[in-house]
């Protein structure tokens, strides 16, 4: 019904018309108007809600009802705090309190050289750490003015670890969604496929988590022998897999039911909230970063960008599996194609000298020294570099002033900014969804909070 | 009827060859460390390994802790895993002191147990500061070994009943510091100090 | 932004528009901030990327084109454009006397959580925002701690082998 024909009918039975001001179809608003009138963020501070705690509520009266969920949860993913107000089952607004895995990493940051910001970079997103080290890399090179110079190897070798990176998270995220939505036995098979991933991990850098090996240069060791033969074991593996979960959840009417049209965004809204990475994906615009602002080498790499068209929980869960399998395809185009060569620059005040050269040169022993201890110096400047981590947009943002380290590093987050779509993404849904809602945004807080 | 003959002469000496005999306490230790239940406190990348720990490949069922409880009404064990902010801190500590008597500590990763690499305002050196642990686990992540090493020297302290004496004495913790088992390794993991 | 003219340096929409390592920066004077971020709205920036603020307390010799006078903080925000597949920066000075500039929520409701970011670390309040409440640290923190004269708050560790 247009709004003239209501006007008309209004106007007629009650002498009314407010015209403009009355509400309006939720379609014909932007989505700045929707969420203002909307109102589904619940501005209530902290203390006050405490103090609403210890007001009886007065039984009878059809009072909303304020509770919180977490932050010692068993499905917030970590220390998200949720304040929600409920009437009866359907939550009408909610406010998510973060800061409670706040750890001064920008400030901390601001001590660290660059080589050693890699180290602490890569705790923020612990899912997916290769990419945060990855962004940061990226920046601190285009201060460096080097960024054109990597070596071919070093670029496959990173794309290499960052695609493993996304299959591991999203395997995570089909383990731990499926544990939130009630498919207990789910979580112990996408630990199961991780754990190969990060066996390959641990073969390749050293450690399973946390691995700081994409560094300023290029990375930081070069792959072992007969990684081929692990990454193909891998991608052997991986699809029967991928098809037991279709079977087991995509297309079973219960995991239907508790997914679709839950946690619905429209692309507007999304935009307008900056989410990023799935969610964006799951409203029908097809924003990947790798295809769209390619980064290192992926204009030469044929993936598609998998795209949902309700923007409800259960398109992002069909996102992050289909996203799985293009990385697979991608990690095989690498697998055919990485070159031999250099795996770090060799330019001497970024990159150390290898350790047999310290025995045998003063200039390497110095140039080791001083990287390790001082640090190499940036040039003067700023810059912000942002690439398609599992969850999003994630953005390095460095201010350099000459030091060895930096004047300012802040690390846009995409869990941060995709936190800010919960409200408005539970709003009108039930408590039980609330869970699925927040396992679908799949926000790791150790990035929110940095 | 022999049965009954030998009740009769011997007393309970002559079902012997039946049963085992025992103190209670024994018995309480050893289903005590046997079948411990964690509380869910996984704060940040620690968390993963932890959960890593209780998948199929490390599996902690097979030593009686699979289920993480989310109250802690009903969990034995707090695996501190991660780092614990300024926000944090009266959290944890008001967790801990909803869990019933026996509990116990286990700070995992460097950051619970002193900070960490975080030296600096967010963060509190050391969960110590806040709850008495007992067992401390390096590591950054602690590999699943180390945290199944460190369950397994906690639940050898349970089962000697070493751990309940001195935390009536002086309600501190065990103290006790592990040493951390890298990744890869091949040989066996040595459980406990058995 | 060519280099070879230097008579008349590049603006768009009446700011100075610079380059830092081949990415385009607009210096905005925070009295045109409102207008100029609409402006660009409609020049089809969607999306706010980013919004963060750099405390240049102790590097207040910074490189600013000519005519950008500097002040102790600068608020500096990413957009991104979907259509155009562009990004652009902008920066504006914000003074220590006066540490406060207008919220962007009304154009970009994404900013809500950056913005309350920006007070909690920097104490600069944003007129306009729906609830200015420090985000990461507790609510009763005293301090902003991402500002250079704050301490990073290190304890010193004594180590076993160490010599006191």
């Amino acid at each position: 019904m247009t709004p003239r024909e209501s006007d008309t009918i209004i106007s007629a039975a009650a002498g009314t018309n407010e015209g403009n001001q009355e509400l309006r179809s939720r379609s014909e608003l932007t989505a700045k108007e929707v969420m203002r009138e909307v109102g589904a963020v619940l501005r209530m501070s902290e203390a006050d809600a405490a103090l609403l705690a210890e007001v009886e509520a007065d039984p009878g009266e059809d009072q909303t009802m304020i509770i919180n969920m977490g932050p010692q949860h068993p499905s917030t993913h970590g220390v998200l705090r949720l304040m929600l107000e409920l009437k009866g089952e359907t939550v009408l607004r909610c406010k998510p309190i973060i800061g409670y895995l706040h750890t001064g990493m920008e400030k901390t940051g601001e001590s660290l050289t660059f080589m050693q910001g890699g180290t602490n970079v890569t705790r923020m997103d612990y899912l997916s750490p290769l990419n945060s080290e990855l962004v940061f890399s990226m920046a601190t090179e285009k201060l460096l003015g080097i960024d054109g110079d990597i070596p071919e190897r070093a670029v496959w070798i990173r794309m290499l670890m960052s695609e493993l990176n996304r299959m591991s998270s999203h395997l995570l995220f089909m383990a731990t969604n499926g544990m939130d939505i009630g498919a207990v036995s789910m979580m112990l098979y996408g630990w199961r496929e991780r754990e190969v991933v990060l066996r390959f991990f641990q073969k390749v850098t050293g450690l399973r988590m946390n691995h700081n090996f994409i560094r300023p240069g290029g990375v930081a060791a070069d792959l072992p022998a007969g990684w081929r033969d692990d990454v193909m074991s891998i991608l052997d593996m991986l699809p029967d897999r991928l098809g037991e979960y279709d079977v087991l959840m995509t297309n079973q009417p219960i995991w239907r039911e508790r997914l679709q049209g839950v946690g619905v965004i429209t692309q507007a809204e999304a935009i307008a909230l900056g989410a990023t990475g799935p969610i964006l994906r799951s409203t029908g615009l097809a924003w990947d970063l790798r295809r769209d602002m390619p980064y290192m080498q992926y204009d030469k790499l044929e993936f598609d960008v998998i795209v949902g068209s309700y923007g409800d929980a259960f398109d992002r869960y069909a996102i992050r599996l289909n996203e799985i399998r293009e990385s697979m395809r991608i990690v095989r185009q690498i697998l055919d194609r990485v070159p031999s060569g250099d795996y770090r620059i060799q330019d001497k005040k970024v990159t150390p000298p290898p350790r047999a050269r310290i025995d045998e040169s003063m200039e390497a022993l110095i140039h080791h020294f001083k990287i390790f201890t001082e640090g190499f110096k940036v040039p003067e400047g700023e810059v912000y570099v942002a690439i398609e981590s599992p969850r999003g947009e994630v953005g390095c943002y460095i201010a350099s002033d000459g030091s060895p380290t930096p004047y300012r590093m802040h690390v846009r987050a995409p869990s941060f900014v995709n936190v800010q779509a919960l409200p408005h993404m539970m709003r009108g849904g039930l408590v039980a969804d609330a869970v699925a809602v927040i396992s679908s945004v799949d926000p790791v807080l150790g990035e929110v909070d940095r | 009827m022999g049965v009954v003959r030998n009740v009769l002469d011997d007393g309970l000496e002559g079902l012997d060859h039946n049963f085992l005999t025992g103190r209670i306490e024994d018995l309480v230790k050893w289903s005590r460390s046997r079948s411990s239940w964690g509380a869910t406190f996984g704060l940040a990348c620690c968390a993963i390994e932890m959960m890593g720990t209780g998948a199929p490949h490390y599996d902690l069922a097979r030593f009686g802790m699979e289920v993480f409880r989310a109250s802690p009404r009903q969990a034995d064990i707090m695996i501190v895993a991660g780092r614990v902010s300024q926000k944090m801190a009266p959290v944890l500590r008001q967790v801990y002191d909803q869990m019933m008597e026996p509990k116990w500590v286990i700070s995992m990763g460097v950051c619970a147990s002193s900070g960490g690499m975080f030296n600096n305002y967010a963060i509190v050196q050391g969960v110590d500061q806040v709850v008495p642990v007992d067992v401390y686990a390096p590591g950054c992540p602690p590999t699943p070994e180390t945290l199944i090493h460190a369950i397994e020297t906690l639940h050898q302290l349970i089962e000697d009943g070493e751990i309940m004496r001195r935390r009536a004495t002086s309600g501190a913790g065990a103290n006790v510091h592990i040493q951390e088992i890298p990744a890869g390794i091949t040989t066996p993991v040595i459980l406990g100090s058995r | 932004m060519t280099t070879e003219e230097t008579a008349t340096p590049a603006t768009l929409h009446g700011c100075l528009l610079g380059d830092s390592r081949g990415q385009a920066v607009l210096f905005v004077p925070k009295l045109s901030y409102m207008s100029t971020m609409k402006k660009l709205v409609d020049d089809g920036y969607e999306m706010c990327a980013d919004l963060t603020a750099v405390d240049f307390l102790t590097h207040a010799s910074r490189t600013l084109p000519i005519g950008v006078s500097p002040e102790r903080f600068e608020i500096v925000v990413n957009l991104l454009s979907l259509s155009k597949r562009e990004r652009l920066r902008v920066r504006v000075q914000v003074s220590e006397s006066d540490p406060s500039i207008e919220s962007l929520f009304d154009l970009y409701p994404g900013t809500e959580a950056m913005e309350r970011e920006v007070f909690d670390m920097f104490g600069i309040s944003f007129a306009g925002h729906p609830d200015l409440t420090r985000i990461l640290m507790p609510e009763d923190w005293q301090g902003h701690p991402l500002r250079k004269d704050y301490a990073q708050g290190r304890i010193p560790v004594q180590f076993k082998g160490a010599a006191s």
